[in-house]
């Protein structure tokens, strides 16, 4: 009987054995590629670096390099509020668009794979330095305001900026909304997968769910927040997270350009990485406080 | 019976069965309807909107510098001319570049989906201890910028060192940087771009095979690798080949890593980044003077070169569109 015990222990011990084998390649990686270098720029940001021939030494300077971050660069405090701001409403924007999209292409249509391919195609095409090259177009913005000129700006969305600006019912929300409704192609093309996960997500509740509200008399709007916000909240967990992410890591992300000048074009590397560090540890608070609060909603049905 | 009759006694019908339901019968066809073309124009011109830049930068692609300051042309060509292409594909030492992207681009690819096909695995299937721990790290490095460790990276790879052996051998450190070796190094330790998005797909993958295919393995004499590579691989080569669709396709167009460690080599994303600049190069070479180009033929260049760049990847998503999209809803997300 003990014998046979410890020949299981004997296969457990074996299995895991493999199992670290496998993951290996992740441990080794996540060390050398990770964990040394996060805490080399971490040390490097209480440092000032010198490069010199065959090696390079970094001199303690304490805070230094924070309070030129703060105290002293003329852009990096503003770029810091305005990049963190623009990330917050986008990515609120972003989860309601998607959300609203995939509610769309849940229902039964002609043509609804090649609505889907094409919501997705920004993931593929829009990606990397494209974006970055997009965001600049010089000839779409001369076109932009081409065609406000000769329309005299006389549109359906001006008309009701008009008519809700001179009512003067929270003027300030309201213009973060056109912003982005001017915007909306940004939001279009960052949330292709955060679209596939909620629909993925849509797709699995069951349909007698829905029937059985409806026999009970359950309006589409009811059924819309009792039965399709519960079984999804999940999924918004996800997105949330993926959206922050995917805009911290973006590469018209002024944060980053400025610590990638500091750091390529000055050589301060100690500077950009106290910058970095601070760029970092503001994300990674951000999406630990709102993960936090979105999971204490989040309902799971099994 | 002829058709007309049938279409009367259908219409017929259905007004007498509107007349039993009160009604309600009619007011939702007409519901039905306006729901279906509110929801058309809606699609549409979300569709619209997203592909009108691609459509824009291929009219734009064929005009002369005349056509773009000519007010009437819009979005047909006056003067039809392939010129556009010819030049961009000389500034971005096209072919060249084509071949090293795909290359690395395949190699890279194929090295951080191998690695990280190992990695899910062995948190999909295995028990042991500090599972949690590791599992967390995956994590953390979706969720850390590799910006934050760029400044470190760079002075590694610049000073390159392992246990300080080169140093005691050669007397002086590694310069790696241009090369592309520290790329190749990181992808095989999973740290390449996005790695930590494929290993949680590819484990959430194997973790939704059934057991029983693997035990079964075992119980017949299979080895640990053995059932691994017989068994689970062919099981698993749907989201083989979409995450290695999205490793492609992503280290294609990253302009991030590729800076840092490929720099000194022409790729496709970064001579794209550079093209406006290089733009001004070329033609003062060509006439030998020092001209500004107009703001309106350099984004018709970009253009140009933006095309040039993502047709390969239009390309795969036409054959591939269908396991680019079903990886990710097929990959059940929770958390």
């Amino acid at each position: 009987m003990k014998k046979q015990k410890n020949k299981l222990a004997g296969l457990q011990k074996r299995k895991a054995l493999s199992g670290y084998l496998f993951i290996l390649p992740f441990i080794i990686g996540f060390l050398v590629f990770m964990i040394k270098p996060l805490f080399q720029s971490l040390y490097m940001s209480f440092c000032t670096v010198e490069l010199g021939s065959g090696n390079f030494n970094p001199i303690w300077t304490g805070l230094e390099n924070f309070q030129y971050a703060f105290a002293v660069d003329p852009e990096f405090n503003r770029l810091l509020v305005e990049e963190i701001t623009r990330m917050m409403i986008y990515s609120v924007a972003i989860i309601v668009f998607s959300f609203f999209v995939a509610l769309v292409l849940n229902q039964k249509f002609h043509g609804r794979a090649l609505v889907r391919a094409i919501f997705f195609l920004p993931v593929i095409l829009s990606s990397g330095v494209i974006l970055g090259l997009e965001t600049d177009n010089q000839l779409m913005a001369t076109l932009a305001t081409q065609i406000e000129e000769t329309t005299q700006n006389i549109s359906i969305t001006g008309a009701l900026e008009e008519i809700l600006r001179t009512a003067g019912v929270g003027v300030r929300a309201f213009e973060k909304v056109f912003e982005i409704i001017d915007n909306i192609y940004d939001v279009a093309i960052a949330s292709g997968i955060q679209i596939i996960i909620f629909l993925s997500g849509l797709q699995t509740i069951p349909s007698s769910m829905y029937e059985a509200a409806d026999i009970e008399g359950c309006t589409k709007w009811e059924s819309l927040w009792k039965i399709t916000f519960p079984m999804i909240s999940s999924m918004f967990l996800v997105n949330w997270i993926y959206t922050v992410i995917d805009f911290c890591m973006r590469s018209d992300n002024e944060v980053i350009e400025k610590i990638q000048v500091v750091m390529i074009d000055q050589m301060k590397y100690g500077r950009a990485s106290a910058m970095s560090w601070v760029y970092f540890v503001l994300i990674l608070a951000f999406i630990g406080v709102t993960a936090l609060l979105i999971s204490k909603e989040v309902y799971y049905y099994d | 019976m002829t058709k007309t009759a049938v279409k009367t006694k259908k219409k017929n019908e259905f007004w007498e069965r509107n007349k039993k339901s009160g009604g309600y019968l009619l007011r939702k066809k007409i519901m039905d309807a306006v729901v279906s073309i509110c929801r058309f124009i809606l699609l549409f011109g979300l569709c619209f909107m997203i592909l009108q830049p691609i459509l824009n930068k291929i009219s734009v692609s064929f005009m002369t510098e005349q056509d773009l300051f000519n007010p009437i042309v819009i979005n047909i060509p006056e003067h039809f001319t392939t010129e556009n292409y010819k030049i961009a594909s000389e500034i971005m030492n096209y072919s060249k570049a084509l071949r090293n992207s795909l290359i690395t681009s395949l190699t890279i690819a194929t090295l951080q989906i191998a690695m990280c096909t190992l990695v899910g695995y062995g948190f999909a299937r295995f028990k042991f201890p500090l599972k949690k721990f590791w599992f967390g790290c995956v994590i953390l490095v979706i969720l850390i910028p590799p910006q934050t460790i760029a400044s470190s990276l760079h002075l590694h790879f610049r000073f390159f060192d392992v246990l300080g052996l080169f140093k005691l051998t050669t007397g002086d450190t590694i310069n790696l940087r241009g090369s592309a070796l520290p790329y190749y190094l990181m992808s095989a330790g999973c740290m390449g771009l996005k790695n930590g998005l494929y290993i949680y797909m590819i484990r959430q993958f194997f973790r939704n095979i059934p057991e029983d295919m693997e035990e079964a393995a075992y119980v017949d004499g299979c080895g640990t690798l053995k059932t691994f590579i017989r068994i689970m691989l062919p099981e698993a080569k749907p989201i083989l080949t979409s995450c290695f669709l999205f490793a492609f396709v992503w280290q294609w167009t990253d302009g991030f890593y590729s800076k840092m460690f490929l720099g000194s080599m022409p790729l496709v994303s970064t001579s794209l980044a550079r093209i406006v600049d290089s733009l001004g190069a070329y033609i003062q070479r060509i006439t030998g003077v020092k001209t500004t180009i107009s703001i309106a033929y350099s984004n018709a260049i970009l253009s140009t070169g933006t095309l040039m760049i993502i047709l390969p990847l239009i390309i795969i998503y036409l054959f591939a569109q269908r396991s680019f999209v079903e990886s990710i809803s097929s990959s059940g997300i929770k958390m």
